[in-house]
């Protein structure tokens, strides 16, 4: 097993004839199980067209319905790209994935409103986000397929690169990995640490975590007090930010230390009191986790 | 993107928000002439700067008669104030902000910001006014009032009039407080704003309620729906080099330590600086490339590192996913050979064609020191900017003098400063 997405996915892209769409169904398809998983585009303009054998539709419910999809990947362009989330959404598909960089906060603020209020059941991951992989699987995202290695740890980001670095220590010590998860960078976003921590804890292939956070919000905390009370597998962590200045926006429109919450070293304390191992040196993340590997 | 508190007053103006009446002013003589035509008494002469805390720095006095606001318009203008915001060099004043005085009887604090855990804007609001709020929050946390606005709904008037009864508007006062507030939601709203701010928010002595400060910012995700927004910015107010980087699409940040570094990934950006200072080193920027480093954006991405003079060497770490290690390491090279680099260059690639990118740094002749990973990068730097300190007087002296003290360092600073200025100057007239 896995979390989120495995070989039996079905998946949806919406924004498939872009640059950025295109470029990513290619390479994801061609990783695993892909050819079999992607089965759908959509783009309302093109209904009826083809890209390069994947059927493209009008709308994400036809998607849905004619090809029993039950997740999409999103890379459209910024300004519209709130509107495709919340059509997937109101299309109940289960899992939802924006890629998507740069969507205003007021947009996202919407969407999420209107998914509590309407009891939405779909996941939301990201926005601004690298996607979700589960390896030797499927690869739904931006990430390179050939740094991960199938296993059982689970890794949980909120930043991109730095999972690969991750996911990339890992594999170089022989191990392998459940799920990796890429939550994004915005301040406004889908699913938070906790949840996939939640998802993780009750996989029964997932046997320890990478947690990953960085400076802004305290959704790190949250998770780490949840995990104090309810984890039942190891947890590491790691934190980027410790030299960030306040009120300086360090890339991710989340990462931003403002009213002297959300530093680092406040988010390492609350993680080492809540049991889980961190280490202040991002190139010994997998050395981490091995050490608590049984 | 940050705006001036008069523009944020025009603003306010727009939605409803109260404010006293106005004038920007760019030379003392619109400022004494801004004052005669508000007419009065009293009027307040204010700097105007992104940053806060101008009225501890000196930049904000009250004027009494039209000699004074001469006096103290001349004194603010032209200034290098500083703040607890600006950094010890302070800003510099370029515009003012000339206002009749107002009768104040009670200072209040009123802020927005989008709150990431309940995922609504959070209206904010003290009878804490004038002060640092954050030491308000830290000291006396129950004296914050907190509303978590329905987007759907937005501010209701029962939620606007609680907050204002909780802050201690006066019960004649409530009705003006509660408008004033919505239409503060409403500009917040409809503009995109990340936040808005009233510190302080005033009652007069006839029962106003006044928005006797404002501080705005606005979400850089939103400013494509906004032009009248993007068209107050103002570019002296930022950093040169962070203006530099936007157009190269480089997320620049410039900090006070000597090794540049630059990374792809926000995240692996924030970690590489973390670990060059886990090693005993000091991030001299943020930097990140983003995911298409092509060799134009590495040149560009140099030259921005290099005109940071406090930089004696650079850090490059890069995680090949989609771009490839031999791509990047084209770029390095090529942006090396172009700004004919003086100082020890450490590169750290990993991912997709690792080992060819490796070597083409290696015959490129080129002195790149090379590092297997992040630890290892930050040890070989910080190592090769020791050695070059301990190197007293190098022989390059063609090159910069970066082996001296401090001294030398202010010295060639504020050279640097004083040359800047009247260039800037010349060119706004």
């Amino acid at each position: 097993m896995s979390i989120l997405i495995n070989k039996d996915s079905r998946v949806i892209t919406q924004g498939i004839t872009g640059k950025t769409g295109q470029f990513h169904t290619r390479t994801s398809r061609e990783y695993a199980n892909g050819r079999a998983c992607y089965v759908a585009g959509v783009n309302p303009k093109k209904a009826g067209e083809d890209f390069e054998g994947i059927p493209i539709f009008g709308t994400v419910a036809d998607a849905k319905r004619q090809t029993g999809a039950n997740v999409s990947v999103i890379y459209v362009p910024p300004p519209f790209a709130a509107a495709a989330i919340w059509e997937a959404i109101e299309a109940d598909v289960e899992l939802v994935i924006c890629i998507t960089e740069g969507i205003p906060v007021r947009d996202m603020v919407e969407v999420r409103d209107r998914m509590r209020k309407q009891n939405r059941n779909s996941v939301l991951v990201g926005p601004n986000c690298p996607g979700v992989i589960t390896p030797g699987e499927l690869k739904i995202g931006i990430m390179p397929g050939h740094i991960h290695k199938k296993g059982r740890v689970g890794v949980v980001s909120r930043s991109g690169t730095l999972t690969y670095e991750a996911v990339g220590q890992l594999t170089e010590l022989g191990i392998g990995q459940s799920s990796a998860v890429g939550i994004g960078g915005d301040p406004v976003n889908g699913v938070k640490h906790i949840d996939v921590m939640k998802l993780f804890n009750d996989d029964p292939d997932t046997d320890a975590v990478v947690m990953i956070g960085e400076i802004g919000g305290s959704d790190e905390e949250a998770a780490a007090e949840w995990i104090k009370k309810n984890m039942k597998k190891p947890v590491v962590g790691f934190i980027a930010g410790v030299t960030a200045p306040p009120g300086k926006r360090m890339g991710h429109a989340g990462a931003i230390i403002s009213g002297g919450k959300g530093t680092a070293q406040e988010k390492l304390a609350v993680m080492e009191a809540c049991g889980i191992k961190v280490t202040r040196n991002p190139a010994e993340m997998g050395k981490t986790l091995k050490s608590v590997l049984k | 993107m940050k705006i001036h508190e008069y523009q944020g007053k025009e603003l306010f103006r727009k939605f409803g928000v109260a404010t006293p009446r106005g004038t920007p002013c760019f030379s003392v003589d619109e400022a004494v002439a801004a004052a005669r035509a508000l007419g009065g008494k009293v009027w307040v002469v204010k700097a105007q700067i992104h940053a806060g805390g101008r009225g501890k720095g000196g930049g904000v006095k009250v004027a009494k008669s039209l000699e004074e606001v001469r006096k103290f318009s001349s004194q603010i203008l032209g200034m290098q104030l500083v703040t607890h915001q600006t950094g010890p060099d302070g800003q510099k004043v370029r515009r003012l902000l000339v206002e009749e005085g107002a009768d104040i009887r009670k200072e209040l604090y009123v802020g927005m910001v989008v709150d990431r855990g309940t995922q609504r804007v959070c209206l904010m609001a003290s009878s804490e006014g004038g002060m640092d709020i954050e030491e308000v929050a830290a000291k006396t946390p129950h004296k914050i009032h907190k509303v978590f606005i329905d987007p759907a709904l937005g501010l209701t008037d029962g939620e606007a009039e609680s907050v204002a009864r909780h802050i201690g508007i006066p019960e004649a006062s409530l009705a003006q407080a509660r408008e004033l507030l919505q239409a503060l939601y409403k500009c917040f709203w409809e503009t995109d704003a990340s936040l808005a701010e009233i510190n302080p928010l005033i009652y007069t002595g006839d029962g106003s309620v006044i928005a006797l400060d404002s501080k705005m910012n606005f979400d850089d995700n939103a400013l494509f729906r906004h032009p009248d927004i993007v068209a107050m910015r103002d570019l002296d107010e930022e950093d040169p080099l962070e203006i530099e980087a936007s157009k190269y699409d480089l997320s620049y940040i410039s900090l006070d330590g000597e090794i540049g570094c630059m990374v792809n990934g926000a995240g692996l950006a924030m970690a590489t600086m973390d670990t060059i200072k886990l090693f005993g080193g000091e991030p001299a920027n943020f930097l990140d490339v983003g995911g298409g480093a092509t060799a134009e954006k590495v040149t560009a991405a140099f030259k921005i590192m290099l005109s940071n003079k406090k930089v004696k060497a650079i850090l490059v770490n890069i995680f090949g996913g989609i771009m490839k290690c031999d791509t990047i390491a084209e770029g390095v090279v090529a942006a090396a050979r172009e700004v004919h680099l003086s100082v020890p260059l450490v590169v750290r690639m990993k991912g997709t064609n690792e080992e060819l990118g490796r070597n083409i740094l290696k015959d490129s002749g080129l002195p790149i020191i090379s590092a297997d990973n992040m630890a290892d990068a930050a040890k070989k730097v910080v190592a090769a900017v020791k050695a070059k300190k301990k190197k007293k007087k190098p022989a390059v002296k063609k090159k910069r003098p970066v082996a001296k003290k401090a001294k030398t360092k202010t010295k060639t600073k504020t050279k640097t400063k004083t040359k800047a200025k009247p260039k800037a100057k010349r060119k706004k007239k």
